[in-house]
């Protein structure tokens, strides 16, 4: 610690910090652009100077950058003389010589950190008489605005882009006041992270397009914290509506999770929610339904004698699950994951469950020294995972930066200090992946070589960990180096998931955790799941579509009520055709027309996840709860509500004291005591700071009697909220609310994304009061874990002529069922393949305008050819989720080649 | 004192112009390597820094730091990271300034045997010569010498049987001004983008490709060999003030005989300026001069009797830099004089830090507009704010303080001449 003064007042602070990072965590304001929490300090922008006395007696003092200096105890520091302020604001002016003022017309305006740090500085009239620098835009695709002119040369974007992201297609041109921030040529940012460009720009360079497209200012939005629904992470979020329709995606920071950043598809998949295949009312047989006419419809087929069996889904709440399992009974209730993917789900399950490894949050990922990841392609079902698993080569060669006395956030020094050295990170995969430049060797391998691999290397930190056998020399050596290397980590995580759809990979890596773990290493573990709440549904339940098929062939029940799923991305179309033949009435409840719906004899129109409140379980064993932004129009409600109407009308008791949300999981608290740690992650309906909610619209919210004057002048009254301490208003606390609760980060003079710092514990640490969610899964160490090692080793995988084994292939824009509704997404996702190594191409007489059939259950899919030359061979990689595809999930084992026929 | 006559020349006593550089065998024959034979056959890298220290010898890129301090920063022995680094700054761009040209065209062995020495201070494994572009002419002879002395067994493997290693390479550079900036110049030579780099850590430290670093100018390491063949005594005893050795100073302007010499540390302006330069050309009077290239504080009449040596210089306002005068006449516009410096370094800035890269079009903007008759009385002001805002410590490295040298210099001695271009709304000098 080391007692600093700033103008004339003391601090206890930690030493070693910047004098930055440190005066901000004090709550100071002191103005920067280049430096970010995440990204470091490179001292560019010359924005945060003060000026440091040299002891006591000092009475002249010296300017010094704060974000390149670093607190030591006794430094006495000023922020608030002339000197410095005429410097600071004499920074802005300079900035301001080149920007075009044209604020009205920036999407950024109003919550741009360019505006707040010029009042902040006082700058406030310009004297520079002479012309502005000009520069072309550049089209960078669906999601991202280019608007050159407004840059201030912060640096940011590309630090952002290239130094931590790892992308490669966005750098800095020409000199002078001419650097020019683009791409070589116009074209689509390459990055699955550019959006973030949006949030890291201090100005209005990067500017998100597709808000642009229904363009709201930030205080006109109506916000609420959420979590994103497109994968398994659970990334903290805040959406922002007006009118009816969302508006954009920021992110929320929670330090265990996202941090500062999302993924594309997480920020720019939202348009489901507008999209006109929403399903807006009740439907009866496809025709228009009154509420109360479909609940008594659904109702009377309940109570038929052949009774009713329910299918969860990993895209609802837990709530929502729990409320279906109370409608149809524990029995009869199914947790909606396809047959192949419920086992996998469950094994990872039990691995969390069981193992002695700690289930690795994204920060814990971040903070690896040595990682293996075991083919699960996070870089295209986690996404965030994997950036911050990038960031995790670089902490071996951190190490060594106190030989060169270089302070971990001086990133500048330690970029060049480091240079290219990187920590181990192994990647065994089917194909290349975005994370193949940060890793010390990578292997492509068919899936059961992979577990293979995995298998081994447990053996090699752990004798008694079963080997595979008839390992060739060279994954021998490959399972030897890498035992030896996360061995000797102090903090080693192995990286798998369900994607593989091979459950051996999840056991290898359950086996190398497991090894690592007797060896006395603090191994953690990351285990992918493929859905918002895939781990939360399966905590729930465990039975799946494979057991809910069993029971419909012996029990016929009279209708299935299906929640918030498409069962036909789930199993083969017969498997499910089947069971909805089986069954007399399918009733749906859905925010989505799928092909499910079309089947329903009923329809129940679902709230989003913006339109409702709930919890969900990330792949971490984190529950986390997201609150509804906005009212959708009725009769859409929270599907958890239909059923508590549902249960009202069969007369259930336990339903009537269902009165909100927190009702419902407080139930599901009592009879499911795994889960009832979610009580915790939720703030309860009922808090009130000083009598009052906390209100979803900023105070600045101006559309409040504008909006509906053509139709009334009368204001309506505001809807309530049972459910949450949020409201529907701009009235209310408008102070720091629990972290949870965190709608916007807004502060006085801090009007951008940036104002967070205010509600952080420490300038990059914990949200105040700590970070919203509650770990549900803890690991049991030592000799207490009860599971043992998996020893069924599958053979190892042999190419034969003329056939090909099916791998999963994920893509970040197209495999998940809910984001590829926003055409960004759409434009930017694969069409069907089937990707081929080109030497097994050359051997069945196959060029890329060939078409292949490919058998997906008891039918086939024709397939067009692309080459693929990391694919080992002998293996086919077929796409997973494709809307239009959604046979690939039906698609397993080897088949042979067979020309289709051309069209 | 040493008369002029037959006073010591050590860098420049090989050079005749009008016969090229000695080759190794003439260089050998003239003296040459045995102070690099002296340092790696009888002294540890210790006493060679130690040596080199005492002799009072400063770096003569421009900021006149001990050349012997620096190298005792460079992390030493068994735990030190390896491969160190010594390079050589030949990237001679600071405006009017032309000595280490002379020495890398008549003596290339001279700076090669400099580099082995040093390079063995600091125990370097590899040695980098970072050339201006434009010295097409030194490179072929580099080329040359590096390759003569590898065959001879100076670079390579257990140079001297000394056990101690070097590998010598010369890089040409792609031109750009900022890459005399020392850690500017170790960017460009790892292939990134020519931008400082914040210091500390300093390149002794952390330098080329994060690996301890000595950078050192041409004509300092051209220095090293002869302290080791004769001594510090001698060394000292060549300059005529407390800082040792001998400087290359150079003259250019509308003198009679522009040039450059090499002359005891310490000598008079005047003397330089009247004696050696030959005095201003006929029907032109003397106004002020640059001492050390454009990125230094003008000197006027006052000052010409002072002694050119970094701290004479520096007590007078300005610094003495590379040593080679830039010299302003009456019949030249000090406005557009000054307008011409600031557009090179508005023009050369790199783009990294505000003050710099947005702060110099617009001082470049501002004295246009003086130039052009558009000026305003409030510029001045202006102008000066500027370079106080351009200062040392405020920017991320020196170019920008550099750039403000001149002005703020000329706005204090030729104050005049701006008010008349803003007064009269033309340039006197123009019609």
């Amino acid at each position: 610690m080391a007692t600093i003064e700033i103008d004339g007042k003391e601090y206890e602070v930690e030493a070693g910090k910047n004098l930055l990072h440190v005066a901000l965590s004090l709550g100071l304001n002191l103005p920067y652009f280049c430096w970010h929490p995440a990204l470091g300090s490179v001292g560019a922008c010359r924005q945060c100077a003060v000026k440091q006395y040299k002891d006591k007696d000092d009475q002249h003092g010296r300017l010094v950058m704060a974000c390149m200096t670093p607190v030591s105890d006794g430094m006495r520091i000023t922020v608030e003389d002339p000197e410095s302020k005429t410097f600071r604001a004499t920074v802005i002016e300079s900035l301001m010589t080149n920007h075009p003022h044209d604020c009205p017309i920036c999407d950024e305006g109003g919550e741009c950190h360019l505006q707040d740090m010029t009042v902040m500085s006082g700058h406030n009239y310009r004297d520079y008489r002479f012309k502005k620098r000009t520069f072309n835009n550049q089209y960078l695709g669906p999601h991202i605005n280019h608007e050159m002119n407004r840059c201030i040369t912060c640096y940011r974007c590309v630090r952002f882009y290239r130094d931590y992201a790892g992308g490669r297609d966005l750098d800095e041109y020409a000199s002078k006041n001419h650097v020019y921030f683009g791409r070589f040529e116009d074209g689509v940012l390459e990055s699955e992270f550019s959006g973030n460009l949006v949030e890291v720009c201090p100005t209005g360079v990067f500017t998100d397009k597709e808000l642009k497209k229904h363009y709201t200012r930030k205080w006109d939005l109506q916000t609420a914290p959420s979590i994103c629904v497109h994968c398994g992470v659970g990334c903290n979020i805040i959406p922002g509506e007006r009118y009816g329709q969302l508006r954009r995606i920021l992110n929320r920071y929670n330090s265990e999770v996202n941090g500062y950043f999302l993924c594309d598809r997480g920020r720019f998949g939202y348009e489901f929610v507008n999209s006109s295949e929403r399903i807006r009312e009740p439907k009866l047989s496809s025709d228009v339904a009154s509420k109360s006419d479909a609940i008594s419809q659904i109702v009377g087929w309940l109570k038929d004698g052949k009774g009713a069996i329910g299918i969860g889904s990993p895209r609802a709440s837990l709530e929502s699950n729990f409320a279906l399992r109370e409608l149809v009974g524990k029995d009869r209730f199914f947790n909606g994951l396809g047959v192949k993917e419920n086992r996998l789900a469950s094994l990872a399950l039990k691995i969390l469950r069981e193992g002695p490894a700690r289930s690795a949050s994204l920060n814990d990922a971040e903070k690896a020294d040595a990682v293996l990841v075991l083919g699960e392609d996070v870089t295209q079902t986690a996404p965030m995972l994997a950036l911050k698993l990038r960031q995790s080569v670089r902490n071996v060669p951190m190490e060594s930066l106190s030989q060169a006395n270089i302070p971990q956030w001086h990133d500048g020094a330690v970029r060049e200090f480091a240079q290219d050295s990187k920590g181990p990170f192994f990647i065994a995969s089917v194909k290349a992946t975005r994370l193949d430049d940060i890793a010390t060797e990578t292997y492509r391998l068919a899936p059961s070589d992979i577990a293979r691999l995995g298998f081994a290397v447990a053996h090699h930190i752990d004798e008694s960990a079963p080997a595979p056998s008839g390992l060739d020399q060279e994954t021998e050596e490959a399972a030897k180096r890498i035992a030896e290397v996360l061995k000797n980590a102090k903090k080693p995580l192995v990286v798998s998931g369900t994607g593989s759809g091979e459950s051996a990979v999840l056991e290898a890596a359950a086996n190398v955790s497991r090894a690592l773990c007797s060896s006395g290493v603090q191994a953690g573990i990351s285990l992918n799941f493929p859905e918002c709440n895939s781990l939360g549904v399966s905590m729930l339940e465990e039975k799946g579509l494979e057991e809910a098929l069993e029971y419909v062939n012996a029990n016929h029940p009279a209708t299935v009520i299906v929640l918030e799923i498409d069962l036909y991305r789930r199993g083969a179309l017969e498997e499910i055709d089947r069971l909805f033949e089986e069954v007399s009435q399918i009733s749906c409840i859905d925010h989505l027309e799928n092909r499910t719906t079309a089947n329903a004899s009923a329809i129940l129109p679902c709230g989003t996840f913006a339109e409702s409140d709930g919890t969900m379980v990330n792949s971490e064993g984190r529950v986390q709860a997201f609150y509804q932004v906005f009212v959708p129009p009725d009769p859409i409600q929270e599907s958890w509500r239909w059923i508590r109407d549902l249960l009202l009308e069969t007369g259930n008791a336990k339903a009537k004291s269902w009165n909100d949300l927190d009702d419902v999981l407080e139930s599901l608290a009592s009879e499911i005591p795994d889960l009832a740690p979610a009580l915790d992650a939720v703030v309860s309906a009922d808090f009130r700071i000083a009598g009052q909610k906390i209100p979803r619209q900023p105070h600045r919210y101006s559309g409040r009697t504008a909006m509906r004057a053509n139709i009334d002048i009368h204001e309506p009254k505001p809807p309530q909220d049972p459910d949450s301490p949020l409201a529907f208003s701009m009235e209310g606390f408008h102070g720091k609310p629990p972290s949870g609760l965190a709608s916007r980060f807004w502060a006085p003079g801090w009007n951008s994304v940036q104002s967070l710092n205010k509600f952080q514990e420490e300038v990059g640490g914990p949200m105040r009061g700590g970070d919203p969610g509650k770990r549900l899964l803890e690991p049991i160490p030592g000799e207490a874990s009860p599971g043992q090692y998996y020893s069924s080793i599958p053979a190892a995988f042999s190419p034969e002529e003329g056939h090909l084994l099916i791998a999963h292939v994920h893509h970040i824009f197209g495999s998940d069922e809910l984001s590829v509704h926003s055409p960004g997404i759409d434009e930017l996702r694969p069409r069907p393949y089937v990707a081929i190594h080109p030497e097994d191409a050359k051997q069945c007489g196959l060029d890329e305008e060939s078409e292949i059939d490919v058998p997906a259950g008891e039918n086939s899919v024709t397939l067009k050819v692309t080459f693929e030359n990391s694919l080992p061979r002998g293996v086919a990689g077929i796409p997973m989720g494709l809307p239009e595809f959604p046979e690939a999930v039906a698609m397993s084992g080897s088949f042979k080649v067979q020309q289709g026929v051309k069209q | 004192m040493p008369s002029e006559k037959n006073m010591e020349r050590p860098l420049t006593k090989n050079i005749d112009p009008d016969r090229g550089p000695l080759d190794l065998k003439g260089y050998v024959a003239a003296g040459g390597y045995e102070g690099a034979r002296k340092a790696l056959t009888s002294h540890q890298p210790g006493d060679v820094t130690e040596l080199v220290k005492n002799s009072g010898l400063k770096g003569r890129g421009g900021a006149g730091f001990s050349t012997g301090m620096k190298w005792s920063f460079v992390p030493m022995g068994e735990d030190a990271p390896h491969p160190k680094y010594l390079v050589c700054n030949a990237d001679e761009m600071e405006p009017g300034t032309f000595k280490d040209r002379l020495l890398l065209e008549g003596d290339p062995h001279s700076l090669i045997e400099g580099m082995i020495v040093a390079a063995y201070a600091i125990q370097a494994d590899v040695a980098y010569i970072f050339l201006r572009w434009g010295y097409t002419h030194a490179a072929g002879l580099l080329r040359r010498a590096i390759s003569e002395a590898e065959e001879a067994g100076y670079l390579g493997k257990n140079i001297f049987s000394s056990g101690y290693n070097l590998e010598m390479y010369l890089h040409i550079s792609a031109g750009r001004y900022i890459c005399g900036e020392e850690t500017a110049l170790l960017s460009s030579l790892e292939g990134k983008r020519a931008n400082p780099r914040a210091k500390p850590p300093f390149p002794q430290v952390s330098g080329l490709f994060g690996k301890p670093t000595i950078v050192q100018n041409v004509e300092t390491l051209c220095n090293v060999h002869h302290i080791l063949n004769h001594g510090v005594d001698w060394y000292k005893n060549l300059s005529l003030t407390e800082e040792g050795g001998t400087k290359l100073y150079g003259v250019s302007g509308k003198v009679k005989n522009p040039g450059c010499w090499e002359l005891p540390m310490g000598t008079p302006v005047r003397e330089i300026l009247e004696g050696h330069a030959g005095g201003m050309r006929d029907g032109l009077q003397f106004r002020g001069l640059l001492p050390g290239g454009a990125s230094t504080d003008f000197l006027v009449e006052e000052h010409l009797d002072l002694a050119m040596d970094y701290a004479t210089i520096g007590k007078a306002g300005s610094r003495m830099g590379t040593g080679t005068m830039i010299v302003m006449d009456d019949q030249t516009c000090p406005v557009g004089m000054a307008l011409n410096l600031q557009q090179f370094f508005a023009q050369e800035s790199c783009g990294w830090c505000t003050p710099c890269r947005d702060g110099l079009p617009h001082v470049v903007k501002i004295l246009s507009a003086i130039e052009n008759g558009e000026g305003r009385m409030e510029d001045l002001d202006k102008l000066s704010a500027m370079c106080k805002y351009m200062g040392p410590g405020n920017t991320f490295c020196a170019l920008a303080p550099g750039a403000a040298e001149p002005l703020q210099s000329a706005l204090k001695y030729f104050r005049e001449d701006f008010e008349n271009h803003i007064q009269g709304k033309k340039c006197p000098w123009r019609n």
